[in-house]
């Protein structure tokens, strides 16, 4: 990808003009805070850009469902919105999943349940990736942690989108969204994929249809596994993480999105105090990086899970290590950010632990 | 002998599920003249209903595509504004349109989507086993208002042609009813100018029409025909409501 | 004008609307059960029938072929 002049941006805008780069043609959405400016970046840019569709919708039901009439026709789609917005989504989210429609759908994530606030979280880990709308389905789940990993990301997300038929989450929150970074943006794709099922009207050839009611146990059961057999496939080939310092870690920590920034600066604060922890960050939150984890995390005493929540990914940090490494989770929920130095005694006071426990 | 009547070309030959007498077939039927009639089945897109209808795209033969339960006007809005030159159907019954779907079909209709929306109004919710439907009418005894539908308790029957008219979006709006011949073919009527106005831009159309349930009704398909002509066009007055060129009426008379 | 009708017995379900509609009596039920376990709707040879439509015009099933002498 060739890239253009830096621009400092804010990340819900960054995100919003990759998508546009990508391809992005169509945009639906309702108001909520902390992600209005990426309506708001989409209202004013898309007018530039011919034949590129905004509207705010009525509410996120609607939203998420003109989505669905979009991509139908083939068009590249997108909706943001922020956990109580993305709950209202999740009927869709499933029918967009049954009938393999791509779509990105980006949640700037605030703190909760209920109204919660608007201060950034990491409590809808549960919601994205365990499927929060009925029925077995997986969406691809990307955690960015840098804004021009957002900006990376977002453009690779219709790609994945379209190559898979399936709807495409990127978890963001509420500091991501407002914050700014200078980002490289990668130049407009000139040619979109063709899309066979589209439906565009029958022409002069036969009609089709696109239903997710299949009444027959043995056809909806198919289905099923023909939806698995996708979802093993992204597995095999789509897990992202990054790793850094865990060679010779006693102590692991694992963490995505802004908390492993955070982590970042904490790990990088103990290695020069000569404290061997390292950080596993996904950036795939599914297809979940497990094996990945398992390796690196192998030869830890211990694997520190830190999150901006009461503690969902860690289930995962589990079942990916399976008793072979104890894991300890470090959450704060309710929107609270702690700083790099603040992790870092957290972390070294646990570190000290392992270390008297080993001596005994 | 010259052949003067038959089946649509645009109705697949598939025997209907619906129960005898329903109404949802006379209107397939109609939809699929009305679209052969305008030459539109090309580039036709059809959004059909969670409820009786929802295989309605084993019978017609146009490209169609399934929504969630009241969501068909948004998806419908979603393939619009990215094929504007479609010509973009949903088929929703009362459930659908006026309880679950609402909203989505009052802020399509205020924005003035060029979607047609074919209503079927039959007062109760037939695929669920004939609950209380919002155009349930009062006094009528159904499984979820067993001694009658209650106007303190459930409200009146809501009537979606006269709650859509004030809206500017809204360019095409009837209400019609396939009780007896000289309806049905005023249906038909109402279909064509609903989807006229839609190919020329003109705004949102709807066209409601009150539709026989003998199954959830208890009565047969004769008597629920008779019933509807003696009672419920009472309560659903029937005519043109909203309409460019169309000499609209009262509500009141047909 | 004469005319006659031709009913797809086999996909009839005895809704009646055909005979309540049909201006001549040239209607009625068949005494021979259908597949579907249906008395379906016969037309009455030698009648009355014009032509005119209404059954088509009524039919839910869309099974009644209306031909009219030219």
């Amino acid at each position: 990808m060739s890239r253009e002049e830096k621009q400092l941006l804010r990340g819900s805008e960054a995100i919003a003009e990759s998508a546009l780069r990508a391809g992005c043609r169509c945009y639906f959405a309702y108001p909520i805070t902390p992600q209005n400016e990426l309506p708001e970046y989409m209202a004013r840019r898309m007018d530039e850009i011919e034949g590129a569709v905004f509207l705010q919708s009525e509410s996120e039901l609607a939203a998420i469902n003109m989505v669905f009439g979009a991509s139908v026709t083939g068009t590249r789609v997108m909706t943001s919105s922020s956990s109580p917005g993305v709950s209202l989504m999740q009927e869709g989210i499933s029918y967009l999943a049954a009938l393999e429609l791509p779509s990105v759908i980006v949640n700037i994530i605030r703190g909760g349940p209920g109204l919660g606030n608007i201060a950034p979280a990491q409590s809808d880990y549960f919601q994205a990736t365990r499927g929060g709308g009925h029925g077995d389905y997986r969406t691809i789940v990307l955690a960015p942690a840098y804004l021009q990993e957002a900006v990376d990301l977002t453009y690779k997300a219709f790609d994945l989108a379209d190559e898979y038929r399936i709807p495409v989450m990127i978890l963001g929150d509420g500091m991501m969204g407002q914050m700014m970074e200078p980002v490289e943006m990668p130049p407009f794709l000139k040619k979109l994929p063709k899309k066979e099922w589209a439906l565009r009207g029958a022409g002069k050839g036969k009609s089709r249809f696109l239903r997710s009611l299949l009444l027959d146990v043995h056809e909806l059961e198919e289905h099923n596994w023909k939806l698995f057999r996708k979802y093993e496939k992204i597995t095999r080939k789509e897990v992202r993480f990054e790793e850094y310092e865990t060679a010779d870690a006693q102590m692991v920590v694992v963490a995505y999105g802004t908390a492993a920034r955070i982590a970042k600066g904490a790990v990088k604060r103990l290695r020069e105090q000569g404290i061997r922890v390292g950080l596993f960050r996904p950036v795939t939150l599914w297809p979940f990086p497990s094996m990945d984890l398992a390796r690196i995390a192998r030869a830890a005493k211990q694997v520190l899970v830190f999150e901006m929540s009461m503690g969902q990914m860690v289930e995962d940090v589990k079942m990916a290590l399976d008793g072979r490494v104890p894991v300890d989770l470090y959450g704060r929920p309710g929107g609270i950010v702690v700083t790099p130095i603040e992790l870092s005694r957290i972390i070294s006071r646990r570190y000290e632990a392992i270390e008297h426990e080993a001596k005994r | 002998m010259k052949k003067v009547m038959g089946r649509p070309r645009l109705l697949k030959d598939v025997p209907f599920h619906y129960c005898p007498g329903c109404g949802h077939s006379v209107i397939h039927r109609l939809l699929a003249e009305v679209i052969e009639e305008l030459d539109i089945r090309d580039r036709c897109i059809g959004v059909p209903p969670c409820g009786c209808a929802v295989l309605a795209y084993y019978y017609l033969d146009v490209d169609m595509v399934e929504a969630a339960h009241g969501r068909a006007t948004a998806v419908a809005t979603g393939i619009k504004r990215c094929l504007p030159d479609a010509i973009v159907f949903t088929y929703q019954g009362d459930g659908d349109l006026a309880a679950i779907g609402t909203s989505e079909v009052i802020h399509s209709a205020n924005r003035g989507e060029c979607i047609t929306s074919i209503f079927v109004n039959n007062m109760c919710y037939g695929m669920t086993g004939g609950q209380m439907a919002p155009t349930s009418i009062l006094g009528q005894k159904t499984t979820t208002t067993p001694r009658g539908r209650d106007r303190k308790k459930d409200g009146p029957p809501l009537k979606m042609c006269e709650f859509l008219a004030p809206l500017e979006g809204t360019s095409y709006l009837a209400r019609g009813s396939v009780h007896d011949a000289k309806s049905i073919l005023k249906v038909r009527r109402y279909l064509r100018e609903a989807f006229r106005s839609q190919m020329d831009n003109q705004g949102f159309s709807m066209v409601e029409i009150l539709s026989p349930c003998p199954s959830n009704w208890k009565l047969s398909p004769v008597e629920s025909c008779r019933w509807i002509e003696s009672e419920m066009k009472n309560h659903f007055p029937l005519g043109v409501f909203k309409g460019s060129g169309v000499k609209q009426k009262q509500a009141g008379c047909a | 004008m004469k005319g006659s009708i031709r009913i797809r017995a086999a996909l009839c379900k005895n809704c009646g609307l055909c005979i309540e509609a049909c201006p001549k009596g040239s209607i009625r039920v068949s005494k021979k059960i259908n597949e579907k376990s249906y008395f379906p709707a016969e037309f009455v040879k030698g009648g009355d029938c014009t032509g005119c439509g209404l059954c088509a015009v009524v039919c839910p099933e869309a099974i009644i072929e209306v031909y009219r002498e030219s």
